[in-house]
């Protein structure tokens, strides 16, 4: 018979859960962001916005999140300009996501200046990430 | 030349190679430096730094530090708020620490034969930002009809070398490894 140790602990380390999950990462933004102004975040409000064609100066063609993350987050994405595929961002399917605030900061701030041509506003921001946590 | 001659070839030209070598220099770099001489690797070395790795490998392939000078990297690491149209801003702590890592590694501290090739090949006052832009891989790909790069959607451009050297992240370039997508396996 084999050793269900290892087995054991790797089931034991699924039930613990981890020091920082997509839901207190993302909490601790959304107080953030109430802190600065925002309001009752909504996800409805954030699936739109997450859909929502912009076209910032320079840009040929109208971009959007779902440019490259597509329309459905739960589904892996594909970089537009260089083709690279990307993760699902839903924690729900990829727990990876959406658990380290710094981590999201960065990119929130990266993809909003290249996607609206603008740093995303707090309420933009909490209602993406309630959808984004939503699904 | 038959596979099994060419290696004896090589194993014999390099073993006289060594002969001479021993006398006329003694320095210990003489592993990289046979690789390099007898075309054994067609390779760079590999991207092993892992900030560099996850901060500069979220949007494209890790691209091998040993295919531009530091000089190229030290433009590139100044002007991430506008990266190729992109915004690719880091952090001062983990800017310098990549930055330092790619001038460490870069093509003028390389021994690898493209390496060496690629920097021979580049005016010395020419800071080019982008690896497809040396004189060095252009040449190399010159040959390459267009629509087996820009206009491969599998590839879309040159900038994709992972698309074709399927080792490419891991600094390799031989031959042997090339597939472009829609064309399958190369031969000269
Ligand atoms: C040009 C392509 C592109 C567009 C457009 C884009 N993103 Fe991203 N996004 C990325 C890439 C690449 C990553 C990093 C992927 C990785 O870590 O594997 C990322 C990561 C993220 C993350 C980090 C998730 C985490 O915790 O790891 C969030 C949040 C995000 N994007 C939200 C958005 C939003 C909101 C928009 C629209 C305003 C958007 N993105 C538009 C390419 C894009
Ligand atoms: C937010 C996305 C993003 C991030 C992060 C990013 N890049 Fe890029 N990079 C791009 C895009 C887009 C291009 C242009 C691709 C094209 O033209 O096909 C590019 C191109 C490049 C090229 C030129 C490739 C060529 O054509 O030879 C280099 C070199 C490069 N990046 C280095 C880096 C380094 C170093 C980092 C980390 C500090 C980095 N990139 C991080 C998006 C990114
Ligand atoms: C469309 C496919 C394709 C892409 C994309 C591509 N290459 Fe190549 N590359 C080739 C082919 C095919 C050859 C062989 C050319 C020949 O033998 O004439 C080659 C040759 C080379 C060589 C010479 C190998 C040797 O042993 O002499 C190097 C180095 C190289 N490529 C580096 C790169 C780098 C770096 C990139 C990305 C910046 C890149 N390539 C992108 C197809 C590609």
């Amino acid at each position: 018979m084999k050793n269900h140790f290892p087995a054991l602990l790797a089931s034991l380390l699924v039930t613990i859960p981890p020091a920082v999950s997509a839901s207190s990462a993302v909490d601790a933004l959304l107080d953030e962001y109430r802190g600065q102004g925002g309001g009752t975040f909504n996800a409805e409000a954030g699936r739109a916005f997450w859909n929502q064609a912009f076209t910032p100066p320079g840009a040929a063609e109208p971009r959007r999140c779902a440019s490259c993350h597509t329309a459905d987050p739960g589904k892996p994405g594909k970089h537009l300009r260089t083709g690279k595929p990307i993760e699902p961002l839903a924690p729900s399917v990829n727990a990876q996501r959406l658990s380290d605030v710094h981590e999201i900061e960065k990119w929130l701030k990266r993809n909003c200046e290249w996607t609206v041509g603008r740093t995303c506003t707090v309420q933009e921001k909490g209602d993406v990430l309630t959808y984004l946590r939503t699904l | 030349m038959g596979r099994v001659t060419r290696v004896i070839t090589g194993l014999a030209a390099a073993g006289l190679f060594l002969a001479g070598w021993q006398v006329s220099r003694g320095d210990d770099d003489w592993g990289n430096e046979l690789a390099d001489r007898w075309g054994s690797a067609s390779r760079v070395a590999t991207a092993d730094n892992p900030v560099y790795r996850e901060e500069c490998g979220s949007c494209h392939m890790v691209y091998p530090p040993g295919l531009l000078p530091a000089r190229s990297w030290d433009r590139i690491m100044d002007s991430l708020n506008d990266h190729f149209g992109d915004n690719a801003e880091l952090d001062a702590a983990t800017k310098a620490e990549i930055t330092r890592y790619l001038s460490a590694n870069s093509a003028d501290r390389s021994e690898y034969r493209h390496s060496r090739r690629l920097l021979r090949t580049l005016a010395p006052d020419s800071i080019p930002l982008r690896i497809t832009e040396t004189p060095y891989i252009r040449h190399e790909h010159n040959e390459l009809p267009a629509q087996a790069v820009a206009g491969n959607p599998d590839v879309r451009s040159l900038s994709n070398c992972n698309a074709c050297h399927t080792q490419a992240e891991q600094g390799s370039f031989s031959e042997s490894e090339i597939r472009i997508p829609g064309f399958g396996s190369w031969d000269d």
